[in-house]
């Protein structure tokens, strides 16, 4: 019987030469990750443990990206409590302020996560790299702590979930609208404990950006993993930036799904999500007009190049509506310098956005553009729970940076072809 | 190992949001994040949540983020256990590894009003609803899991292995 891609990943880091669904596997892991709000519980636990190293100071990667640059004392006594342990142990990848970027654009952009790895990363957004072809998954602080202690992780291979998507994608209509299409198809636990494989010719056409993007919010569907199959276009991401050698592995013609979902992109217009959970998708011309005082261009969904280029696109020489904010956080450090060199910075403030160093901030409700009772935000981001970016009485909405741009520029909600 | 308690019922897909906001998360210490435990889904929980409660979910409790301030929040609130129709993949594997006693038991979930007191025996998955005398049973652990739940958490069961 044959194995799908996550089941072989599983599968050679427990040593194994088949594993099946259900099955718990103790696994070997190629990268842990930790974060400023994450870390600083796993370094209690991980001091419980008694142990005097960490089981590979190049394997652990750590990244002050919450509530960084540090909003307050309290954040920055968390983030100098794992820089701390990283000069104590010898992280190699501790990245500090002004060398940083949002973990999950980091992480790839250095070549530190590759095709075929296996990844554990207090942060559930660590789905992320599944984009790659890797086995990317999010966990606890105790986890991580155990991992750092062990180089190991335990987990229940999951079942997989095929969505396959054929047709021809329109313009506007970008990876971060295929997979609101599929959250908004089967809920925000439709993917429970599921393996989220991605395939079909469509996918085989998507830039590594806008596949990142959708394997990124696997999690909102309640994956374990999303995962693409590498290609061509995953081994020129890859080749320039790789620190270790890599295994590609892909699905059996006759590998086992619990489900095989299809879509036709064809006619597929770009999505949004309504608060207050990621499955309340719409049109975006069923919702244009609706009213909104600040919109963010950013995260770890969609803060990366393409997603700044096509934004620039539709604000180059247009302003930002009078009575709407517009954010902008490119997501890493490199983003940001590629952004201004190609003068795209500059778009961006003619128009009359903020833009902001690279921060989860507003993301998560942290700092930088917290919203007020009463208010709407329309975000690139990944989730629109209750008081998600701010108060328990604002709203968020989610979108691709093409209709969250148009909507800056005419305040309301907007499809990207109006503002041509 | 037997818990009683009284029942605070919540709907589905209750977020990490909902159970620990991101703005308290400045801080790791139990205490200040059981101040805000619930706190989006209901203002009046910390103040009204008694040491021994039982919180009884519908489904994908715990949606969200890896925070293990979730489950944290809820333990330091005095809460004893948690029962839901189905957890969110994190979550479960946070609260095991935290020892936090949760439990999926979706009659349990259809049946138990706010306010019942229940009588939970966390070893054989035993719920008894003794304001409305009904037995429900939960789904049993796999053996690891238990044998993790056994040790206290995962910390005490890595410890063995590393020494
Ligand atoms: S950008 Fe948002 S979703 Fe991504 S890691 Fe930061 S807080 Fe989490």
């Amino acid at each position: 019987m044959g194995m799908t891609i996550t089941e072989k990943i599983l599968a050679k880091h427990a040593g194994k030469e088949e594993v099946h669904p259900g099955e718990l596997l103790n696994c070997r892991v190629d990268v842990v990750l930790g974060n400023d709000v994450t870390t600083p519980v796993a370094i209690d636990e991980f001091e419980k443990l008694g142990v005097d190293r960490v089981f590979d100071p190049n394997r652990i990667v750590l990244v002050p990206d919450h509530f960084t640059p540090n909003k307050d004392i309290k954040s920055a006594e968390q983030a100098k409590r794992m820089r701390d342990f990283a000069q104590k142990y010898g992280i190699v990848n501790y990245f500090e302020i002004g060398r940083m970027g949002i973990e999950h654009c980091l992480l790839p952009q250095e070549g530190l996560v590759l095709p075929g790895e296996l990844i554990i990363g207090a942060d559930s957004h660590t789905c992320t790299y599944g984009a790659l072809g890797a086995f990317s998954t999010g966990v606890g602080s105790t986890d991580m702590a155990a991992a750092m202690a062990t180089g190991e992780a335990w987990f229940r291979v999951p079942e997989t979930i095929k969505f396959v998507f054929y047709g021809e994608l329109p313009p506007y209509v970008s990876g971060k609208d295929l997979i609101l299409r599929v959250i908004g198809d089967i809920g925000v636990d439709g993917a429970r404990y599921m393996a989220m494989e991605f395939a079909g010719p469509v996918i085989d056409s998507l830039s590594m950006d806008n596949r990142f993007t959708m394997a990124n919010m696997a999690i909102e569907a309640g994956g374990k993993n999303g995962i693409i199959a590498p290609d061509e276009i995953t081994l020129n991401y890859v080749r320039s930036r790789n620190k270790r050698e890599y295994t590609l592995y892909y699905s059996d013609p006759d590998a086992r799904y619990a489900e095989i979902r299809e879509y036709d992109v064809t006619g597929m217009e770009p999505l949004v999500a309504l608060p207050h959970l990621p499955e309340n998708t719409k049109n975006v011309s069923e919702v244009a007009g609706i009213t909104i005082d600040q919109v963010v261009i950013g995260s770890c969904t969609n803060g990366r190049m393409e997603d700044l280029e096509i934004a620039a696109e539709i604000l180059r020489g247009k302003k930002v509506h009078p009575e709407t904010r517009l954010i902008i956080f490119p997501g890493t450090q490199e983003i940001y310098l590629e952004a201004l060199r190609k003068g795209l910075i500059e778009i961006f403030i003619e128009a009359g956005a903020a833009v902001s160093t690279p921060t989860c901030g507003p993301c998560l409700g942290g700092h930088m553009g917290i919203l007020a009772r009463g208010e709407r935000a329309l975000a690139t981001t990944n989730r629109n729970f209750v008081g998600r970016m701010g108060d328990p009485g604002s709203e968020v909405y989610l979108s691709s940076p093409a209709v969250a741009a148009a909507s800056a520029i005419k305040g309301a909600i907007t499809p990207p072809w109006e503002v041509k | 190992m037997s818990l009683t308690g009284r029942v605070h019922k919540f709907g589905s897909d209750v977020d990490t949001d909902a159970i620990i906001p991101a703005r308290y998360l400045n801080t790791s210490d139990p205490a200040e994040l059981a101040k805000h435990c619930m706190e989006d889904a209901d203002p009046s929980f910390p103040s009204r949540v008694k040491q021994g409660d039982i919180i009884v979910a519908d489904k994908n409790f715990g949606c969200g983020s890896s925070r293990e301030h979730a489950p944290i929040a809820i333990k330091a609130a005095g809460v004893s256990c948690v029962i839901a129709r189905s957890f969110a993949r994190i979550f479960y594997r946070n609260a095991i590894n935290i020892g936090l006693p949760i439990l999926e038991c979706p009659r349990c979930v259809d049946e138990v009003q706010e306010g019942d007191t229940l009588e939970v025996d966390l070893r054989q998955g035993e719920i008894r609803n003794l304001s409305r005398g009904k037995t429900y049973l939960a789904e049993p652990f796999p053996a690891f899991m238990q044998e993790i739940i056994d040790k206290g958490g995962l910390i005490n069961y890595v410890k063995e292995k590393v020494k």
